[in-house]
């Protein structure tokens, strides 16, 4: 038998676009499939992995670090759980806003796993759930050397989503001329704008990548959550669920990894204004006020 | 009349400077040549270039904003806590390393310990408000006779932001003592020098005008600055001062007292030592109380007879009276000890390079022992420092600013001077090279180098380095 390939992946987007929902429902749909997952989230909010876990917030890395004043004293169990579909949960953890240093506490959590042996030979797949904003290079940790080599980003068709991705796409390219790091789509979790699958394909397109799901919006999702349960977890006879299985099965069949090419604003805006998200205005009228 | 050295002239200096910059790489040559030059003395402005960042890719000899806060400014107050905030080794390896003497009772009434916040990951994750808070709460605890504490940011301080001046500003509430920010982190500026900058602007900010002196003031209030008491050098000084009659309230920093500092508003005059690390406060003082400021030089008793007249003069006769009375009494001891050395080190020649006074202020002090530099430059001086270093140079010596080791081996090479003076890093390269050496920054665990005691121990250290029998039995490369 041919040795088996662990994939890591690193979910990034704008912040409430929805990446924590949408990683914990696909990472159930891979374990539905049989697979073996394991997701480190990297945000000090630590919300990645309570659809798996039924809980609100797990003891992270960085408060344990905290509770026993050195990293060297903590142990692995202290801080790994299993969930739904034998999935193994991490969380970074870190800091309330406005102090210390969240992303050195990604930085200190991603090794203390790598040191302690958490990335077992078992695992088919690794899922890195990103801060939404990667504000400096802690949270850029992940797509590092030797860990994701897969990018996907989560977006909507709303402006800042989208701008937010070509953002993330920049930092892609930065880190994908010295390591193996690439993108492999757009994850579209719709907000039910105009012809938004359209756009985003598009918007995919011209950064040289696919869009390898259009997630529809389903009020099924929040209904799950309220019971902290992924929807394939709470009700894998529904629609919803059925989706979150298709973007795991592509997730597990996609062969399209590609470095970037991120669009120039005005090439951005440009597409906006041609499926009408901006309203194209004369040059002259660019700074002035309604009334003036 | 400029003085003149036989054998150094510009011609020989500049032909130097470009044959050790050939050497490097084209881009590194274009940027090193301003800092380097042949003295001008009759020149307004030095035309050598300081104050920028080294260049990558040289050894050079200088530390960080950190190092010139707690090392140069904070350290040598002795009745401070003096906290280092972040991890260990900044605290540790700046701890007693430089000389800084200070009287009292260690632990009760001085404390030259090392205080650090000893940052871990943690901390980094977290933030350190609140450790730093609970350290200063224990440190006054533990040692309740202090008055004041210091908390100096190391590097990662300023990347995470930890907000040591809301700290502070709440612990001086709570303690009743002065407790000062120092925002010092090592990655500001070029060199140590803006940590004196920054220092400065703390004793501006949340030390100045906080106290008042207990006795009745008077006309001859002065305060002494810029001297660190390396080795003792204020012990040295302060009596000189207080036999012309005048009373020196306070000591910056050099066995300082941070009350004494707080309350140095109220002196008339302040009289300072080291321009480059206290120049700032000096002109804050003269600005906002209008107290006037002399720069004066203790080393040797040429100097040091110009320094006491400089300052007498500022104030009536009675002082300029005790003045030359001081000089009267000094000068047949220095004289003694001139006699004693000078015919064993007349027409020797030296080169320094150290921070950013000494390589001016001693020259002095070597010419009347007889011995010609014919080489000096600072580590960290400004433009200011080298305007005033023109002048005490002879015509064509040279002048380095920053110097890296490789360029300041080819210049000592050429020049075969007796003695270097320079720092810990190059004096043993320089002794392997068979060159008499003495270190500088500490006085090489000897001192006070200040005022006419000092002078006594001065010459004798410097004849024991070159007269040394030893290097009869050191077969010099060249």
């Amino acid at each position: 038998m041919a040795e088996k390939k662990m994939r890591q992946i690193a979910i990034y987007g704008k912040g409430g676009i929805g990446k924590s929902t949408t990683t914990q429902n696909t990472v159930a749909g891979l374990a539905s499939l049989g697979k073996k997952v394991m997701i480190i989230g990297c945000d000090p909010k630590a919300d990645s992995t309570r659809l798996i876990l039924h809980a609100k917030a797990q003891e992270t890395v960085m408060d344990k670090v905290r509770e026993l004043g050195t990293v060297e004293d903590l142990e692995l169990e202290d801080v790994l759980k299993w969930g739904y579909g034998d999935v193994k949960c991490v969380e970074s953890g870190g800091p309330e806003p406005g102090v210390g240093c969240a992303g050195r506490g990604v930085i200190t959590a991603i090794n203390f796993l790598e040191e302690e042996g958490a990335y077992t030979p078992d695992l088919d797949f690794v899922f890195y759930d990103v801060l939404g904003d990667v504000v400096c290079g802690g949270f850029a940790m992940p797509i590092r050397e030797n860990k994701a080599q897969e990018i996907y980003i989560v977006v909507s068709g709303e402006m800042m989503a989208m701008y937010a991705a070509n953002n993330i796409c920049k930092g892609i390219v930065k880190y994908a001329a010295s390591g193996s790091v690439r993108l492999a789509g757009l994850i579209c979790n719709s907000r039910n704008t105009d012809r938004e699958a359209d756009l985003i394909t598009a918007l995919a397109s011209k950064l040289g990548t696919q869009m390898i799901h259009f997630v529809p919006r389903d009020n099924q999702v929040q209904r799950a959550e309220l019971r902290r349960m992924t929807v394939i977890e709470y009700s894998p006879e529904h629609k919803q669920a059925n989706e979150y299985r298709e973007l795991a099965r592509k997730i597990a069949e996609n062969e399209m990894f590609v470095v970037p090419t991120p669009l120039e604003m005005e090439e951005l805006e440009d597409l906006l204004m041609e499926f009408g998200i901006m309203e194209v205005d004369d040059e002259e009228n660019i700074g002035k006020a309604e009334n003036a | 009349m400029s003085k003149t050295i036989e054998g150094i002239t510009t011609e020989r200096s500049e032909k130097l400077i470009t044959e050790t910059l050939n050497e490097m790489p084209e881009k590194a040559q274009k940027k090193r040549r301003p800092h380097v030059g042949a003295n001008e003395p009759e020149a307004e402005t030095c035309a050598v270039k300081s104050n920028r960042k080294t260049i990558p890719g040289v050894m050079s000899a200088r530390g960080c904003a950190y190092a010139g806060a707690k090392g140069v400014v904070w350290g040598p107050i002795r009745d401070m806590v003096h906290v280092s905030h972040g991890p260990i080794g900044c605290g540790f390896y700046s701890w007693g390393t430089r000389r800084n003497l200070v009287q009292g009772v260690p632990g009760v009434t001085s404390f030259a310990m090392d205080f650090t916040s000893d940052f871990q990951e943690r901390d980094i994750v977290y933030g350190g408000d609140k450790k730093l808070e609970k350290l200063i709460g224990e440190a006054d605890q533990l040692f309740p006779l202090n008055h004041g504490i210091s908390v100096l940011s190391e590097c990662p301080v300023g990347l995470i932001g930890d907000d040591i001046n809301a700290v502070t500003k709440k612990m001086e509430q709570e303690l009743g003592k002065l407790v000062v920010p120092c925002n010092c982190e090592g990655f500001r500026g070029v060199s140590q020098s803006l940590g004196h900058h920054i220092s400065n602007d703390s004793i501006r900010d949340f030390v100045i005008g906080k106290r008042e002196f207990e006795e009745p003031s008077s006309p001859y209030d002065v305060a002494l600055i810029g001297d660190y008491n390396i080795g003792g050098d204020v012990w040295a000084a302060k009596p000189i001062l207080e036999e012309m009659g005048l009373n020196v309230k306070a000591t910056w920093t050099g066995d300082g007292a941070i009350e004494e500092i707080a309350a140095t508003h109220q002196v008339k005059l302040n009289l300072i030592h080291c321009y480059r690390s206290m120049n700032y406060m000096c002109k804050v003082m003269e600005e906002k109380w209008g107290i006037p400021w002399v720069e004066y030089n203790f080393f040797g008793p040429t100097k040091i007879a110009e320094s006491i007249r400089k300052i007498a003069a500022l104030f009536d006769e009675s002082i300029q009276e005790k003045a030359e009375a001081v000089i009267a009494k000094y000068t047949p001891g220095a004289q003694a000890v001139i006699d004693r050395y000078r015919p064993r080190l007349e027409g020797k020649t030296a080169m320094l390079f150290v921070g950013g006074l000494r390589p001016r202020h001693t020259v002095g002090a070597y010419e009347d022992l007889g011995i010609q530099i014919t080489g000096t430059g600072y580590e960290f001086a400004h433009q200011d420092d080298y305007d005033r270093t023109s002048a005490e140079m002879a015509k064509g010596t040279l002048i380095y600013d920053d110097v890296s080791e490789f360029e300041f081996e080819r210049y000592v090479e050429e020049l075969k001077p007796d003695l270097v003076g320079s720092g810990i890093k190059e004096k043993y390269v320089f002794q392997k090279a068979g060159i008499p050496f003495r270190q500088m920054h500490s006085w090489d665990y000897s001192g006070p180098y200040h005022g006419y005691t000092g002078f006594e121990i001065f010459a004798r250290d410097i004849d024991m380095a070159i007269n040394s029998p030893t290097w009869k039995l050191v077969k010099s490369p060249f």
